[in-house]
């Protein structure tokens, strides 16, 4: 299955991904630094913030209660579609995700 | 200010973050990076959690694919040390023997366990956390292992006992002062996770030491306290802090004191080097303007980050990002932000009893200096904000159950509320 990253002053990055595997991890294992998780994951620090598009928000599923308030504080501006890569879990039903990376993680 | 060769020794979180941040930044000279582990720069905070537990893949232990290091030109040396600075020449001489030559010099060279140096120590079983070689051999010990002790009831003792009460063994924790992860918690936080701890199963001795380790054959059977207990233990881990690598800056000439002194931009006295993460006594304005080492993860990116854009030829600023820690015990998310050291009052938000809580540590001046918060994420990145900006706060406000914090350190409430509750 491949997450496409959409990143600012890039070309499109197209990742295959394992089933199971995050939307961070998988930026992280591919180079795509603008993902930080500096936290490796553990809902601590924010930084591996993106913007689901539209299309997608449904599939994408609920946001749970501890990203749900660590989205207050990204570093780039919260909107409709900011989730936390690190608690995205790929399947088949997201093949072919598109999320925007924003400019700022920290 | 573009040199045209930078060599960072230490390919640790700190090293490897200082050469990525310096090719974001667009430094365009030849980047050299020296580490003496034979691996790709990966993790370590998941060495202690699940990647002892087996839920971690240690392909996402990785901080950058090897891919990474080609495309963005940097010059990996692995299972490399730097033996001898030589400042004039402006080179490095390598264990391989090789030198390299420097324009600018950044250490990164991290810190080490503390040994343990009681009779015993040596012993087949008595083991320390640190790499990912350690990590994977700790791994298949604590498989085979019955009677689990750790000395040390710090960040990384407790982070392990948990796991190996986790992992269903009988786990004991050995610490010599009278409460858990005294250096850096409040009272009240290390007396509430004394609990937790205890009653998820975890036996701790505190006010006690190890006196001696007994083996037989050669191998760990028991560990003697100084309160006269006799553990019986096969495997022992040993936890009881870290010393900074500072020889190779010593032997150079680089003032060291607990750590590599460095000022608020990361510059040693040699104009030509540079210092940064675990190995570096570096003054902050979070610790009363005097000089800290901090051994963390936001230590070893914030201040590489910082350093990167002086070197890169960027406007030099003063290192000051508020410190933040995390730690995460069994099912207890713990994270720090700020500097709790000499904290005078304290005022609780949330529930000690439902474990989601947070200590809000103000200084003699009523200024507030640091937040330990447990299953509270949202409090904790609230008192980032809070402690970074400075923006006032009260401990009446902080006790005001009505009052948004979120709202307070998003800029959504006005001043402080002079509302007496």
């Amino acid at each position: 299955m491949k997450v496409t990253y959409v990143r600012p002053g890039h070309e499109d990055e197209i990742v295959e991904v394992e089933d199971g595997t995050t939307v961070m991890q998988a930026a992280v294992s591919n180079g795509i630094t603008e993902i930080v998780a500096e936290c490796g994951g553990t809902l601590a620090c924010a930084t591996c913030h993106v913007y689901v598009s539209e299309d997608d928000l449904d599939r994408v599923g609920e946001i749970g209660p501890d990203e749900e308030e660590m989205l207050d504080f990204t570093a780039s501006p919260r909107e409709d579609g900011s989730r936390l890569s690190c608690q995205i879990a790929m399947s088949a039903e997201l093949d072919g995700l598109v999320v925007r990376v924003p400019p700022e993680q920290y | 200010m573009d040199p045209s060769t930078i060599v960072v020794v230490g390919a640790g979180q700190a090293g490897c973050q200082a050469a990525a941040s310096l090719r974001e930044r667009r430094y365009g000279g030849r980047l050299v990076l020296v580490g003496a582990e034979s691996h790709l720069p990966y993790q370590r905070p998941p060495l202690s959690k699940g990647h002892v537990t087996g839920q971690v893949q240690r392909d996402t232990l990785w901080l950058h694919p090897a891919s990474f290091y080609q495309h963005q030109d940097i010059e990996l040396y692995l299972a490399e040390t730097v033996d001898e600075i030589d400042r004039d020449g402006r080179r490095v001489r390598l264990g391989s023997g090789e030198t390299l030559p420097y324009d600018h010099l950044v250490l990164a060279l991290g810190a080490r366990n503390r040994p343990l140096t009681v009779a015993g120590a040596e012993l087949d079983g008595v083991v320390a956390l640190r790499t990912l070689d350690e990590a994977d051999s700790l791994r298949e010990r604590l498989a085979a292992a019955t009677n689990v002790v750790i000395v040390g009831g710090g960040f990384i003792g407790m982070e392990i006992a948990a796991t190996a009460a986790k992992l269903g063994r009988a786990a004991t924790v050995i610490e010599v002062a009278d409460r858990l992860m005294g250096r850096v918690l409040s009272t009240q936080t290390s007396k509430f996770l004394l609990g937790a701890h205890r009653s998820r199963g975890l036996n701790i001795g505190l006010g006690t030491s190890v006196s001696r380790i007994e083996g037989r054959d050669g191998v760990v059977s028991a560990v003697h306290t100084s309160d006269g207990r006799q553990l019986p233990a096969d495997l022992v881990i040993v936890g009881i802090g870290a010393v900074p690598n500072v020889e190779l800056a010593a032997a150079a000439g680089l003032k060291v004191d607990n750590g590599i002194v460095v000022d608020e931009y990361l510059r040693t006295e040699d104009p030509d080097i540079s210092a940064v993460g675990d190995c570096v006594s570096c003054p902050s304005r979070f610790a009363g303007g005097l000089p800290v080492r901090l051994e963390s993860v936001q230590n070893a990116t914030g201040q590489p980050r910082s350093l990167a854009v002086r070197l890169a030829g960027g406007e030099p600023a003063p290192y000051d990002a508020v410190p933040w820690f995390w730690s995460d015990q069994a099912d207890l998310k713990l994270q720090i932000a700020g500097l709790i050291a000499g904290h005078g009052s304290t005022a609780l938000r949330g529930s000690l009893e439902g474990e989601r809580f947070s200590v809000f540590c103000f200084d003699e001046g009523g200024a507030l200096i640091g937040v330990e918060s447990v299953n509270s994420p949202s409090d904790h990145m609230v008192a980032r904000r809070l402690i970074q900006s400075g923006v006032p706060v009260t401990r009446e406000q902080i006790l005001d159950p009505e009052l948004d914090l979120r709202a307070l350190a998003l800029g959504k409430v006005g001043k402080p509320s002079t509302a007496t509750h």
